[in-house]
């Protein structure tokens, strides 16, 4: 049961007695919160009712006597009167536990949701000792498979319709219904059509009995067996907080905690799944160093940490601190992403510090623009631009959130970008922009001059406009992004933003100063010398592009990858392959052996989820905690105790004496949020940041180059399942990446010939792949789209970083 | 199954036809036959209420007491005075999904009369302000569905349907909608789902009355194929001669489809509330008697769903307030008939199993009650019964729906009648209406289950456990 405002309060009587209610609630809520628990199947908070189970069966009397009633479907309204003890109550909800479990198997101690099963609790707290139905039971083949992950056993299916007002309601993929009628009836996918909704995991949560279970967690504990805590999920940045349960030092389970302004108890699968990543065999477990056979072989720690810190020093002692630079960070702990920042900033003195990789936003967007949370996004009757990549495939959850807010809360979206997404069919208009164009696309529609007038109109009338803001197209400068927000900025003052970043904790991140020419606090260079702190860079330094450019060039010594594979997520391959070649010495801090790690003289043994506590911020600037359960395998340690040991042999003190609390207390100088945080990790929701922005806005102008008829304009984006190295280390997600294709509309695939499965050459200025090609009704004509990191195609290839658009010619090869 | 009796050698009342005055005429299905033949002039009713204000066709129907021919009984005036007002679109649905067994009334409306329906439709579809009517017909009614869409045809032709009807600025129209053979579907509420191409399972009320929430959550009147049938006869003569036939109460008339043992079994039409069960079995007009002079047992007097009438109560009237008072229902005018030689047990278990057959297993008690239900009646029948399983039957049927069930009065055995309707664990009556013959049979002749309980050991049992009887 959700807490809830009572704004209009009645009085009803419950058993008996005088109890106050919000007007219009639904009865099973207000006799639950006012300490009479009803029992349920069929009803869930998030789903609509439909009063099918019938366990909730009370005596309501709203002047006529007492009925019984299905207390789910039933709103509040004053001097109703409700019995939910009365001998009728009993023997209505014990015969329809009787009928539940009349056809039910019992296999109890083989089931996983034995100990935890709505069904078995409500059986012993409430049913007859023994069963009266002496007739064979139905029988099924058991269990079945419905998608990748989930399987239904439909025996123990007691048909109480969530799984499938998830997916249809929820989840926006009504591929589960139920089938036949009568005692036959049973849920099931329609012929031959997977269950395949990147929400399915939700489906096992939210299921009262054994009937659908998730392979990763199958036959693996018991629940009683389980040890948890409530974390945040840091699989994209939306910060679903989650509960993380193990069981012999192993996560095993994560489940969606129903947290209001953020994940309303959902989970993609995932975000859901995902944490199998932490137990892969190929995790590292202690430091590798290169030897001189150039293989990477493992090393103890004060070794690795001493030839890092002399590198570091000699490169301090050679062409100064600038030669240092440290690339990512987005995956780390604030506390973490501080004591690196102060490290990088303060004790090595280099500003060429970034922790996104060229496909996110710039520090001063996210930091300077007045921000909106999620729910005020999603506030009924509100108008939202949305301009950020496509939010089913990469932040899922505030997906979730817009589709809801568009089919429930009269959420008007419109949606500008290079193709339609996702989120188009529950978006009130969808305007597509070709890359490089969104600009004067949206000032068209600000400016009333456009034709699309219904999306002008909403953009115009709005009174209050949500923007959410993000790059939908990996081959368009950020620059674009810039001009972009700054347009919106100047035509519609009071517009807010939303950042639709990608990675965990890129916010906390920039927070805590990981960026160039930013110190914690979103503090500049400019400004003063942050408390702790002994100094900072005598000069502002360069982004992602920059240093890679630099190391490319020979101009970077020690190029420290914090968690980041350049090889695999920086847009322009090419550079970073000769970045990574180019520098010196190349330190990668991971989990594991990424394709970049592998090509580094030192991998420093990293932490991952659930194995190191702390916090972190999400897109909307929430501050949520990550606790710790697990130990890391061997010997791998938390970021900050990397950084803390590295100053150490540097010559200084980050000023940690005991834990990341040390480093949360000395944040709190920096941010109201973190002053809760010094005294221990948040509870519930979180904090939010101040949101308000900052002074720190720039403008930019693009010259993009007019299309030519010859060409196609790129459109480089993700997808929710790729080659991704956490994704192929969790056993589920692995193989579930599509395969690399380049999709056409059918306006430009016809002159190709192209009819489905065509080979392609896609030839760029800068280079060409061949790929098989195929119609996608959501391109736009002029546009041409590749996946990232899907398959052995490799569409970075074909981009150079800094050009504004990157055109392509698809020829069939 | 034309055989609305004409000959009639005891009355000396003419009984007015007010639907079934076209059910003898060949060609009374055609556009020519409407309006050439019958009790009244074809879509001239029609005509008269385009002459009128909605509002003034609303006060008539309800003026007339036009009571629901599909189960219920209400009125149908009423029933249209419950559109949430202001709120459009609006629809009319006429639910042709009959499907409970020993009915077949509208169909016979659906396959001799289609036109009678259309003109009845389009009159209300006039009075609620609805711009388009649905007709549902049952899906194993080809026969019906294929007149329809020929009288549809001919009615749109001659612009009784469609765009400014008969010069007028009504418009309407008319979609001809089949099921997909579910019972379920009746119920006004499945019958919406349905239209809307979802399972057939009922919404609850409330809040889904579909008068306020209907079809597309718009209002929307669902009415019985007869309800509708009777608009056309009702302008056309006019709201005292209607209510001069039957009762005050329930004036018009009823059609009964007369089933089970008489001698003359088919579709009469009857005054409401003059006639009673006995003139029906036995006058010559009706039924003819018993069949073979045997003595009547048990009979149904409103379709499978309702709670079985005796020997004691043949001299009650045809009216659903009667009928409902003493313990059943006149439902939708289906009457079963059965005499001595009846086995009320099987006769119990082949009622409960339509039930747990057409169940649509949305809710608990009726999806698992009432197959349970019937595979206790079907051990019973077996030879392979319990003592305990008269009591444990009893006990299911109150957790499907709780409390006195309405029964007849058996004064012999000191039992009162308990009125309908019945009290629901369900969201739908059809899992209590398997209760009705269960609680009928038990309480007049639960000596027959016992009988068959105790004869078990006699009864041969094969080596699987399964009898061979």
């Amino acid at each position: 049961m959700r807490d809830i405002e009572i704004t209009e309060p009645v009085e009803i009587t419950l058993n008996g007695e005088l109890v106050t209610a919000q007007n219009g609630e639904l009865l099973i809520d207000a006799c639950e919160r006012n300490g009479s628990y009803i029992p349920r199947f069929c009803y869930h908070s998030r789903l609509t009712p439909v009063g099918m189970c019938r366990m909730c069966l009370v005596e309501v009397d709203t002047g006529r006597g007492p009925a019984l009633q299905p207390s789910c479907m039933i709103p509040v309204s004053d001097g109703m009167g409700v019995d939910t003890e009365s001998d009728g109550v009993a023997k209505a909800q014990d015969g329809v536990l009787e009928f539940l479990l009349a056809n039910h198997p019992l296999d109890c101690p083989v089931c996983d949701k034995g100990g935890e099963c709505p069904l078995q609790d409500q059986a012993y707290a409430y049913g007859p000792g023994e069963s009266r139905f002496v007739e064979e039971k139905r029988h099924n083949e058991k269990p079945i498979p419905i998608s990748e992950l989930v399987l239904l056993d439909r025996e123990r299916c007691i048909l109480c319709d969530r799984c499938t007002r998830f997916a249809d309601e929820v989840a926006g993929d009504p591929l589960i219904h139920f089938i036949h009628r009568g005692s036959h009836t049973e849920v099931n996918t329609f012929p031959g059509e997977p269950f395949a909704s990147y929400f399915s995991g939700n489906t096992v949560q939210i299921c009262p009995v054994g009937a659908l279970t998730a392979s990763p967690y199958r036959f693996k504990a018991r629940p009683w067996d389980l040890e948890e805590t409530e974390s945040t999920c840091t699989r994209c940045s939306v910060g679903c907080r989650v509960v993380v349960e193990s069981s012999r030092n192993k996560v095993l389970r994560l489940q969606g905690v129903d947290s209001d302004p953020v994940n309303w108890s959902w989970l993609c699968d995932k975000g859901r799944f995902g944490f199998q990543a932490g137990n892969s065999g190929n995790r590292l477990s202690r430091p590798l160093q290169r030897c001189e056979s150039g293989e990477l072989s493992e090393v103890g720690w004060n070794t690795a940490l001493d030839s890092a810190a002399s590198v570091i020093s000699a490169a301090i002692a050679g062409r100064g601190p600038q030669s240092v630079a440290v690339l990512g960070g987005a995956r780390l702990t604030n506390e973490s992403a501080y004591s690196w920042a102060k490290l990088a900033k303060d004790v090595i003195g280099t500003d060429n510090v970034d922790c996104q990789l060229g496909d996110g936003l710039p520090a001063e967007l996210v930091l300077g623009l007045p921000g909106a949370s999620i729910d005020e996004v999603c506030e009924p009757g509100a108008t939202v631009l949305y301009l950020g990549p496509d939010a089913k495939e990469e932040l899922p959850i505030l997906y979730l959130r817009l589709r809801h807010a568009a089919d429930f809360d009269g959420v008007k979206i419109v949606e500008v970008g290079p193709t339609l997404t996702g989120l188009s069919p529950y978006a009130a208009e969808s305007v597509t922009a070709v890359p490089g164009e969104t600009p004067s696309v949206l000032a068209a529609l600000l400016d009333g001059t456009s034709e699309h007038v219904e999306a002008s109109a909403l953009l115009r009338n709005a009174s209050d406009l949500k923007v959410v803001i993000g790059r939908a197209n990996l081959a368009e400068d950020e620059a674009i992004t810039v001009q972009t927000a700054d347009l919106i900025r100047e035509s519609v003052p009071g517009a807010t933003f939303l950042p639709a970043l990608r990675r965990a904790n890129v916010r906390g991140a920039l927070e805590a100063g990981l960026a160039p020419g930013f110190l914690p606090g979103g503090a500049t260079l400019a400004g003063t010398l942050p408390t702790g702190w002994q100094s900072m860079p005598a000069e502002r330094g360069g982004g992602a592009a920059e240093i890679l450019e630099d190391a490319a060039n020979g101009r970077v010594d020690v190029l420290i990858l914090l968690g980041s594979d350049p090889l695999r997520d920086f847009p322009d391959r090419s550079l970073a392959r000769r970045a990574l070649a180019g520098a010196k010495t190349v330190i990668s801090i991971d989990p594991f052996v990424n394709a970049s790690a592998e090509q580094a003289d030192l991998v420093l043994a990293a932490s991952m989820f659930s194995e190191s506590a702390g916090t972190t911020t999400s897109l909307e600037g929430r501050v949520t905690a990550l606790n710790q359960l697990v130990t890391p395998p061997g010997t791998a340690r938390d970021d900050w105790m990397i950084a803390v040991d590295l100053a150490d042999r540097l010559g200084a003190d980050l000023g940690v004496e005991t834990s990341a609390d040390d480093l949360a207390e000395e944040m709190a100088g920096f941010s109201d949020a973190h002053v809760v945080l010094g005294d221990g990790a948040p509870v519930g929701d979180g904090v939010m940041l101040d949101i308000s922005g900052r002074d720190l806005l720039t403008s930019a102008e693009v010259e993009v180059p007019p299309a030519n008829a010859y060409s196609l304009r790129l459109v480089l984006n993700r997808t929710m399942y790729d080659k991704g190295t956490l994704l192929e280390e969790s056993e589920s997600s692995a193989g579930l990446a599509g395969e690399s294709v380049v999709k056409l509309s059918a306006a430009d695939a016809a002159p190709l010939g192209v009819d489905g499965s065509t080979q392609v050459k896609v030839t760029s200025e800068h280079g060409s792949v061949t790929v098989a090609a195929t119609i996608d009704s959501r391109v736009p004509k002029g546009v041409a789209v590749m996946h990232h990191a899907l398959g052995d195609v490799d569409a970075g290839t074909l981009l150079v970083h800094g050009d504004p658009v990157c055109d392509v010619r698809v020829e069939v090869s | 199954m034309s055989d609305t009796a004409v000959d009639t050698q005891e009355s000396t009342q003419e009984v007015p036809k007010v639907v079934s005055s076209r059910f003898d005429v060949d060609d009374g299905h055609t556009l020519h036959g409407y309006t050439q033949s019958g009790s009244f002039e074809g879509y001239a009713a029609l005509r008269r209420a385009l002459t009128m204000t909605p509002g003034a066709v609303s006060e008539l129907v309800k003026d007339a007491t036009l009571l629901g021919r599909g189960g219920a009984g209400f009125p149908a005036g009423v029933k249209w005075g419950f559109c949430a007002p202001d709120v459009w679109p609006r629809y009319v649905v006429a639910n042709g999904d009959e499907s409970e067994p020993g009915t077949y009334k509208d169909r016979l409306l659906m396959e001799r009369d289609p036109h009678q329906l259309i003109e009845g439709s389009l009159i209300a579809a006039y009075a609620i302000g609805a711009a388009q009517v649905f007709l549902y017909v049952r899906g194993e009614m080809p026969h019906a569905q294929e007149r329809i869409a020929a009288a549809l045809n001919e009615a749109y032709e001659a612009n009784f349907i469609g765009k400014n009807i008969l010069g007028t600025d009504f418009s309407v129209d008319i979609v001809l909608t089949f099921g997909a053979g579910a019972y379920i579907v009746g119920e006004e509420t499945a019958l919406i789902e349905s239209l809307e191409g979802n399972r057939g399972m009922p919404r609850l009320k409330p809040p889904f009355f579909p008068a306020a929430k209907g079809l597309y959550m718009m209002p929307t009147i669902v009415n019985n194929i007869e309800t509708l049938s009777n608009l056309p006869w009702l302008l056309s003569h006019g709201v005292r001669e209607y209510r001069s036939i039957g009762t005050e109460a329930s004036p018009g008339t009823r059609l009964i489809a007369l089933s089970g043992d008489v001698e003359r079994p088919g579709v009469y039409e009857v005054p409401q509330g003059t006639t009673t069960f006995r003139e029906l079995f036995e006058s010559e007009r009706y039924g003819g008697g018993i069949r073979g002079g045997r003595e009547l047992k048990m009979f149904i007097p409103g379709g499978a769903s309702a709670p079985w009438f005796f020997p004691e109560q043949v001299d009650l009237p045809l009216e659903g307030r009667v009928v409902g008072a003493e313990g059943s229902m006149l439902g939708s005018g289906a009457v079963v008939v059965m005499d001595d030689t009846t086995d009320a047990v099987r006769a119990c278990w082949r009622l409960v199993r339509f039930f747990a057959r057409e169940s649509c297993g949305k809710c608990t008690p009726c999806r698992e009650g009432t197959v349970w239900e019937e595979r206790i009646l079907r051990r019973i029948l077996d030879g392979q019964g319990r003592p305990s399983d008269l009591d444990l039957l009893l006990d299911v049927a109150d957790n499907i729906s709780p409390g006195p069930y309405p029964l007849a009065a058996h004064p012999e055995a000191g039992l009162e009648a308990v009125p309908f309707p019945p009290r629901q664990t369900t969201i739908c009556p059809l899992g209590p209406s398997s209760v009705a013959p269960i609680t009928s049979a038990i309480s007049r002749f639960r000596h027959e289950f016992e009988g068959k309980i105790n004869r078990k050991d006699s009864i041969p049992v094969t080596s699987a456990g399964v009898t061979s009887v």
